[in-house]
């Protein structure tokens, strides 16, 4: 099983997503820079947090059109498991590879805190290891995390159950003081309509050991191993 | 040829930014503000003698990278020279 961890100019996140699938989780990781197109046979595709192209514009923007996401693109139509995180996820959006987009937090400030988020699908291949209604606490470190999308779009991703995480209380009940941005139906995290591509605001990596305050965030990835074995165990493919 | 390009957010679209800065002019005292919406402006400097090129291109542009469609809509002014009535 191994990870492969975009790199773009002001990611800075990327040590923290290698630590946790390379040295807590145990899997094989290698980074890949923006510039190349190439995501060395990977099975699993982390877009990390951070400042890609030091979100000038808006963020993601500019790094939807890095070589890369050519590479990410293809990987993604092709059924491979993309996980973006916080940067990466807005970085999907910009990409439209999910639907809907970011905006300011309702606060207009940097927010930097803990959150709980209630799992609302387990068959992605980054919620595989959890059970729908499991409460997760992971930190948030945004100021652009208001999702937003058109009110027809939102009944489209209900309808085919895309919602992946909703900011919840500790209790696991959707309240106004329980989403920390403004997000629309308190939507954290989507996937795509094939469900191979998922985004989330919160950093399940830097919530992977207890010393860190919380291992919630370690099942995405113990999701992403058994996803992937799943995957390819049968058809005998891969050795 | 200068293109001005006008991003804006859509109407449908909460903006927190403008908001603040309509409470910030309440505060001043112009309370005949009853709205504010921010946005970003672009010129843009493209060389071709043609007015319809121009348009094109950052009619083009706009779509591809300086807007984003689903929160964001733009306008476009194009001036006859580059720096002319800027």
């Amino acid at each position: 099983m191994k990870f492969a961890i975009v790199v773009f100019p002001g990611s800075n996140c990327d040590h923290d997503a290698y630590h946790a699938v390379r040295h807590v989780l145990g899997a094989e990781a290698e980074c890949v820079w923006h510039k190349d197109e190439d995501l060395r046979g990977a099975d699993a595709v982390v877009l990390p947090g951070g400042f890609a192209h030091g979100d000038y514009l808006r963020t993601g923007a500019i790094a939807r059109f890095s070589p890369v996401m050519r590479g990410v693109t293809r990987f993604a139509a092709a059924g491979g498991p993309v996980l973006g995180i916080c940067n990466g996820f807005q970085i999907l959006l910009e990409a439209g590879l999910l639907p809907g987009a970011m905006l300011r937090n309702r606060s207009l400030r940097f927010q930097c805190e803990q959150v709980h988020v209630r799992v609302e699908q387990s068959d992605t291949p980054f919620t595989g290891a959890c059970r729908i209604g499991q409460v997760l606490r992971m930190p948030i470190a945004h100021g652009e995390g208001s999702y937003y999308a058109e009110a027809e779009t939102i009944a489209r991703l209900e309808a085919h159950r895309q919602v992946v995480f909703r900011y919840v209380t500790g209790a696991g009940e959707v309240s106004g003081e329980a989403n920390p941005n403004g997000s629309v139906a308190a939507i954290a995290g989507l996937c795509n309509e094939a469900r191979n591509v998922v985004g989330l605001m919160p950093h399940p990596e830097r919530a992977c050991e207890l010393a860190l305050g919380s291992a919630d965030g370690l099942a995405l990835f113990e999701s992403a191993v058994r996803a992937v074995a799943g995957r390819t165990a049968p058809a005998g493919s891969r050795v | 040829m200068r293109a001005r390009v006008f991003v804006t957010l859509k109407p449908s679209v909460f903006d927190p930014q403008g908001t603040t800065v309509a409470e910030a002019l309440h505060t001043l005292g112009y309370t005949t503000v009853t709205g504010v919406r921010q946005g970003k402006y672009f010129e843009l400097e493209i060389d071709t003698p043609s007015n319809d090129e121009a348009r094109r291109i950052a009619g083009e542009v706009a779509d591809r990278l300086l807007a984003n469609p689903v929160i964001e809509s733009y306008r476009i002014e194009i001036a006859a020279e580059a720096g002319a009535g800027a």
